[in-house]
């Protein structure tokens, strides 16, 4: 469903990926995993189009969307939920809502958008309740809901998530991934950026490894959890048996 | 004329020209927000829009209504000339910047409209009668309350605009997180052209009301330009209200002190004011915009 070749971008004269590949097919939750800085995020940041891509294709669909602006590649039903939610915090959680479907505003009735708003405050109940309140008043574990949903007004086929997790509590972590698991059973295509690799892997069907803009380890999520480096470096496991 | 009279009468007339101000000031702060830019051009969308009305009605006898709305619209086509001719080629600039490219165009247009329209000044008539009216013993002219009404009409349309309208959340929100609006697909540079338009059509009609009073020449945009950048500042630069509530206080405050301590000092007012404000409290009083500090 979408496929990366060899794709390269910098900020300014830092070159962050160098000559990424990856493939997510239809109805599979990749995740990937890497350090701080690594280049996950500006591998979503290209993916969407915030960040310019200097080689290398990008295909959704077998389409190259490489190139295309921010707002063409959410219309093709490609949408990131970016990192830290970057909500509208002095509009109503409502508002943001609709903004969301933004995007698609001209293709969709209002009724359309409508019945979509009330199908997410079923998902979300608690946004529901808070439909008047201003984003930046809820919670994080709210405002990230609410983020996952803003996204999903776009009607989108496949999800970029980028640390969904953080700052979260353990509890409302495990929420969030269940209800990623249920986007996925109910259709959508998931890549999935994570710090919290364990988290992300309990969920996922493939990973990536990423390191300094190159991917340098892929397979089943089975097999990144049985990895030795993986454990060492994203699980925090075995440092007792490495170190001493 | 009783003492309390006398104020009452500054009050009206401070009233006046604050509320030009303050549409004045709202179109600051809406190209602020899109844009985080000082558009130092305002001043020159209320000049066009007095003297398009004035050469409209003299030289090609057009009705009143005809020629404000034609002022108008040719004033916000201006806008969005400007933005696409000289904001938007240069829109990965810093903002300092951008704000010079707006001095320039600013100092163009005056220098056009001088060229064009001669360095006289122009009449537009009061729209309707110079029979003034009498309150508490105090006098307000019919056209005062025309600005007044403007003010008060666009004011609330802008709010109708940014509270109710799907384009208006969007425009707040490319204000509050750019990059989220991008992820929302929203166009960052279509938002900007809305809000120089509107800006540019509100400028105009604060130029149509006011020219009946002060009379229309080439450069009056330069000062009123500035009177409304100090309301903004002293409102709050970005904030709506603030902008609203900053010309009034402007306005009060300069004919107060013209009117009880010496009218010399009238101009003088505004931008002590502006001082004050800078130095005291930078974000103005009501704070700054939704999406960008100060």
């Amino acid at each position: 469903m979408l496929t990366l070749t060899s794709v390269e971008a910098s900020y300014g004269r830092v070159k962050a990926l160098r000559g990424v590949s990856l493939h997510v097919e239809a109805g599979e939750i990749v995740t990937l995993i890497g350090a701080n800085g690594a280049g996950k995020s500006t591998i979503l940041k290209t993916i969407s189009g915030l960040v310019h891509a200097e080689a290398g294709s990008i295909k959704f669909d077998g389409q190259e969307i490489s190139g295309w602006s921010a707002g063409r590649i959410v219309s093709a039903g490609l949408c990131q939920v970016p990192e830290g939610r970057q909500l509208f915090g002095t509009l109503s959680t409502r508002d943001n809502l609709l903004l969301g479907a933004y995007p698609r505003r001209s293709r969709t009735s209002k009724a359309a958008i409508a019945a979509d708003l009330e199908e997410q405050f079923e998902r979300f109940p608690l946004l529901s309740e808070r439909s008047q309140q201003q984003a930046a008043s809820l919670s994080g574990g709210e405002q990230q809901m609410l983020a996952l949903a803003r996204g999903l007004m776009s009607g989108p086929r496949m999800l970029l998530l980028d640390e969904p997790s953080l700052g979260l509590a353990p509890k409302i972590v495990r929420q969030f991934f269940q209800t990623v698991v249920s986007l996925r059973d109910e259709g959508l295509t998931v890549l999935l950026v994570e710090q919290n690799a364990r988290a992300a892997l309990q969920i996922a069907d493939r990973g990536y490894v990423l390191e300094t803009g190159r991917i340098v380890l892929e397979g089943t999520a089975q097999e990144l959890l049985e990895n030795p480096e993986v454990q060492r470096a994203y699980l925090g496991r075995g440092y007792k048996e490495v170190w001493e | 004329m009783t003492w309390e009279q006398q104020v009452l009468q500054y009050l009206l007339s401070g009233i006046t020209t604050g509320s030009t101000y303050a549409l004045i000031a709202l179109g600051f702060s809406l190209v602020y927000n899109a844009t985080g830019v000082i558009n130092f051009a305002q001043g020159e969308f209320v000049m066009l829009g007095g003297m398009i009305t004035a050469v409209l009605l003299k030289s090609w006898g057009l009705s009143l209504p005809l020629a404000a709305g034609i002022a108008i619209v040719a004033t916000t086509l201006v806008g969005l000339a400007l933005d696409r001719a000289a904001i938007r080629p240069a829109r990965n600039a810093s903002i300092v910047t951008l704000v010079i490219i707006t001095v320039g165009a600013s100092i163009f247009m005056r220098g056009l409209a001088g060229i064009i329209w001669g360095p006289n000044e122009h009449a537009v008539p009061a729209f309707s009668g110079e029979q003034a009216i009498t309150v508490g013993g105090a006098f307000i002219t019919p056209q005062s309350l025309w600005v007044l009404g403007a003010t008060v009409v666009v004011a609330l349309a802008m709010w109708a605009v940014f509270e109710y309208t799907l384009v208006g959340k969007a425009m707040r929100a490319c204000a509050i997180n750019p990059v989220a609006a991008r992820l929302c697909g929203i166009d960052l540079s279509r938002m900007v052209s809305w809000s120089f338009a509107l800006a540019a059509g509100s400028g105009a009609i604060a130029g149509i009301v006011l020219a009946p009073l002060t009379m229309t020449q080439y450069n009056v945009g330069t000062m009123l330009g500035l009177k409304g950048f100090c309301a903004a500042m002293l409102g709050g630069l970005g904030n709506g209200l603030g902008a609203i509530a900053g010309g009034f206080l402007l306005g009060v405050l300069e004919a107060l002190g013209a009117g009880l301590i010496s009218s010399s000092y009238k101009d003088a007012i505004a931008f002590v004011v502006l001082l004050a404000v800078l130095v005291l409290k930078p974000s103005g009083l009501l704070g700054g915009s939704e999406g960008r500090s100060g």
